[in-house]
């Protein structure tokens, strides 16, 4: 979707503040939130690619207002709502009103080095061949979904090299839809600053995307 | 998602204090979550996974030649080597810098980062002043980080959009020939991997 997270290029937003010796988290409900929002991909009622959907599609004055972990909160609460995990009147009296669904399974603190560990890999098996390879030249195509995508608007309709062939992993597009994994092969392109920014860009800067096969078509 | 977040009100953040906490008394009493595993996920970023893993992995690629060629061939194979994988770590790439290349790294549409070797980022990582203006104007934001790179120098910028995440393998500084890894490490600063710094000078 064209919502305020696709960030690239945009100006306004001030300079970069780091924070000198900055700790992990800057409160304490930045820790439950963020322990909660992990522990609830463990139950498999959602994705990684809905949760990003889910955090990213809110009205943009919105989402510029609220701090990182404010994001990640109002998605899990979202999509706990979305599918009857969790119902308004249980998170305004604190406490469970109703009979929990049943769910596959919930992350125990003896799974938590182990889970962690294992990860999410997303790169997946096929027989076919990648229609691209080093050295082509590519458009990115000029798509706007109201849905989630992670071809972002900055290299939208610019031409582009490819550098290397990923593998073959999970299509964001689809499985944030619940549409399966629709594994597809994935590419770095590489862009000419000046093909992104103009005749004013830095000469010097190249910008390259993780680009899955959809996005592209040769140029 | 500016630079100020911690700025907000007092009344806002104890609003959502209590809603985070309601909803987690929720979660506990159906069942779907076990306090015991929050507690040990926040540990194991506050305390365990964080920029010394990283900075281990880029000393040990200072030090040893070998191990760099693994790295740069496979980073995800050649991290597990010391024991640093999974979560938001799946699929590693080794950005190497020279004197004629400089990468840096930055999600745009919202925060990847390789958690194993660097932790959870940090707010600026994951700020709006830095995903909109790393990939349009990257010798700015060096400059708010008070770098600034030869003029000829290429910049590299990688937008982390997939699965893939990406470590930058900072130049060893001069002067450090024949340190032991350990030694090297001390210099190998947080930013100097997402390409935002440069590893501290002996």
């Amino acid at each position: 979707m064209n919502g305020a997270q696709d960030m690239g290029g945009v100006h306004g937003f001030g300079p970069v503040e780091p924070e000198p010796n900055e700790p992990v988290f800057h409160a304490g409900w930045e820790k439950r939130a963020f322990a909660l929002t992990l522990a609830m991909a463990m139950p498999g009622q959602w994705n990684i690619d809905m949760s990003r959907f889910a955090r990213e599609n809110r009205d943009p004055g919105e989402y510029l207002s609220m701090s990182y972990y404010q994001i990640w909160f109002a998605a899990l609460e979202t999509m706990l709502k979305e599918r009857d995990l969790v119902s308004d009147d249980e998170t305004v009296a604190g406490h469970a009103l109703r009979e929990p669904k049943p769910v596959a399974r919930i992350l125990s603190p003896g799974a938590v080095a182990q889970v962690l560990y294992r990860g999410g890999p997303t790169e997946r098996e096929t027989n076919t061949t990648p229609a691209f390879k080093p050295g082509d030249h590519v458009r990115a195509k000029n798509i706007n979904p109201r849905t989630h995508t992670r071809l972002p608007r900055y290299v939208r309709g610019h031409a582009g090299t490819i550098e290397r062939v990923i593998g073959f992993h999970v299509f964001p597009d689809s499985n944030a839809q619940g549409a399966g994994e629709n594994p597809q092969w994935l590419y770095t392109v590489c862009f000419d600053g000046r093909e992104l920014w103009g005749a004013d860009g830095d000469p010097t800067l190249t910008v390259s995307v993780d680009a899955w096969e959809p996005y592209l078509v040769p140029a | 998602m500016t630079g100020h977040d911690h700025h907000h009100d007092h009344s806002e953040l104890t609003e959502t204090q209590l809603r985070v906490r309601a909803l987690e008394t929720v979660l506990t009493e159906k069942g779907y979550v076990d306090p015991a595993a929050l507690d040990l996920l926040i540990e194991t970023y506050e305390k365990k996974v964080g920029p010394r893993n990283g900075a281990r992995v880029v000393a040990k690629a200072w030090a040893d030649p070998a191990y760099r060629a693994r790295l740069v061939k496979d980073a995800t194979s050649a991290i597990a080597e010391l024991g640093y994988a999974g979560r938001q770590g799946e699929h590693i790439v080794a950005l190497e810098n020279t004197p004629n290349r400089h990468n840096m790294v930055v999600c745009t549409l919202c925060s990847c980062y390789p958690w194993p070797v660097l932790g959870l980022p940090p707010v600026w990582y994951k700020s709006a002043p830095y995903r909109s203006r790393a990939v349009s104007d990257p010798r700015g934001v060096l400059k708010d980080f008070g770098i600034t790179l030869p003029a000829g120098t290429e910049i590299r910028v990688w937008d982390s959009t997939s699965e893939n995440r990406y470590l930058v393998i900072p130049m060893r500084p001069a002067g450090t020939e024949g340190w032991i890894e350990e030694r090297l490490a001390e210099l190998v600063t947080r930013d100097s991997m997402i390409g935002t710094g440069l590893p501290k000078q002996p």
